[in-house]
């Protein structure tokens, strides 16, 4: 199952090409790049592993593009998302995510239901792979 | 899929370029002509940097009639005794490189070996990658380089940061110029012990001391962008105080220039405050008088060979 998250996900993946031009784009708005990566896509999953500390100070995409390399090599199955941080005072967060890598076999999101208390069903997400 | 493209990118390719509009037309005349009005001196500096953007614009033009093309190695290594400008060559080096297209985005990063190189072990690593990543699209000046190769302790750091530049120059060669800068002596030392980075650097540039004239040119020029000029007995007291420190230790060029008018501008303040009565005119307050600069040390210290009887 494709997991759709973040800018772009309806797209089709975008190539390396179009990740610099982006990452462009965010340097351009003076936004720090982090790469984060995951083996569980699961919504809820907020916190990705970082892959290093954002980056600060960059003039340039080639950096990122050489940081997401390394993470690629290192976690060539595993989701890596590269996120933009607007640190302007008033936002200090997150503007812009993006998944730049896919594992091969994309795991499914399965719903399960449980009975609870006074016959209630509850509802809950989770990553089957 | 390939050839139709192929066919009709070799249709619109020009058949001939026009050079020297090629050359207007990139602004790299402006920061040529920046650089000779405001560099005093340096004539084979400015000699080889004309020559490096002269290559670039052939190979541009090349590479627009579709012609062979192999982007040049462009890491240099400039050499020469403190204060003589290698640092602002470097910084318009990377304007004029941003002109021709050669990097990306134009900007300088410095560093010393104290940037590069980590303290403990696992530290180097990510800290040359990190200065690395700053740099892509612009130029890494790299200022006393040699202190990165200690070879009186094997365990030194230095060479791992050494081996990661120069990986990087290697790979990411048009991503990122690096410069080198040292004293002549101790960087040829360098190359020695480092035969890597010599045979990397297509670019030795040797930055000459400057002559006296020059050092005065360079005094007057610097004092009038503070706002301050000479008067007619300071400008030959400055020529006579050039001449002295230049035989004295440490002398840095127009480093020294800039710290002798530094200090003359803080006595000029001085005796403006104390000898003064009344108001002062904006004429009075942009002067620089004899006095001021005969006050200096230098002026009073003896010389080894002919005892100063001054005081």
């Amino acid at each position: 199952m494709r997991i759709t998250q973040g800018c772009f996900s309806f797209l089709p993946d975008l190539t390396d090409e179009q990740i610099t031009a982006q990452v462009e784009y965010c340097l351009g708005k003076g936004w720090a790049i982090g790469v984060e990566h995951t083996d569980d896509p699961h919504p809820r999953n907020t916190y990705w592993e970082m892959w290093g500390n954002p980056m600060f100070d960059l003039k340039d995409a080639k950096g990122v593009m050489m940081e997401l390399e390394d993470c690629r090599k290192a976690h060539p199955q595993d989701y890596i998302r590269l996120n933009a941080f607007d640190s302007s005072r008033g936002l200090e967060t997150v503007t812009m995510s993006f998944i730049v890598n896919r594992p091969d076999n994309e795991p499914n999101l399965r719903m399960s239901r449980t009975e609870s208390r006074g016959r209630n069903q509850r509802y809950a997400w989770e990553t089957q792979r | 899929m390939a050839m139709p493209q192929a066919q009709s990118s070799t249709e619109s390719l020009p058949t001939s370029v026009d050079l020297a509009e090629e050359y207007r037309a990139s602004g790299v005349a402006e920061v040529l002509d920046e650089l000779d009005r405001e560099l005093v001196g340096l004539k084979p500096v400015k000699r080889r940097i004309r020559e490096t953007a002269a290559l670039l614009l052939v190979e541009r033009a090349r590479r627009a009639m579709g012609l062979t093309h192999e982007a040049p190695s462009l890491h240099m290594s400039f050499t020469g005794n403190p204060g003589t400008g290698k640092t602002t060559v470097a910084l318009r080096m990377a304007n004029l490189l941003h002109r021709l297209g050669y990097i990306r985005k134009g900007h300088l990063v410095s560093v010393t070996r104290d940037d590069l190189v980590g303290q403990y072990i696992g530290h180097t690593a990510p800290k040359t990658k990190e200065i690395l990543k700053k740099a892509m699209g612009g130029v890494l000046f790299i200022d006393e380089a040699y202190y990165l190769y200690r070879p009186d302790n094997e365990r030194d750091y230095g060479q791992e940061a050494i081996e990661i530049l120069l990986q990087v120059m290697e790979n990411n060669r048009d991503d990122l110029v690096v410069i080198l800068a040292g004293y002549a002596d101790r960087m040829d030392r360098f190359f020695e012990s480092n035969p890597g980075f010599r045979s990397r650097i297509a670019h030795h540039i040797d930055f000459p001391d400057y002559d006296d004239g020059e050092l005065l040119s360079i005094a007057e020029s610097m004092l009038s962008r503070q706002g301050y000029r000479f008067d007619a007995k300071a400008t030959a007291v400055m020529g006579e105080y050039i001449a002295r420190r230049r035989r004295q230790p440490h002398f840095a060029n127009a480093r020294s220039i800039r710290n002798a008018l530094d200090r003359a501008r803080l006595r000029q303040a001085n005796r403006l405050f104390e000898e003064t009565v009344g108001s002062v005119d904006a004429e009075q307050l942009s002067t620089i008088t004899a006095r001021d600069i005969s006050a200096s040390r230098v002026f009073s210290m003896g010389e080894p060979n002919h005892p100063e009887t001054s005081s």
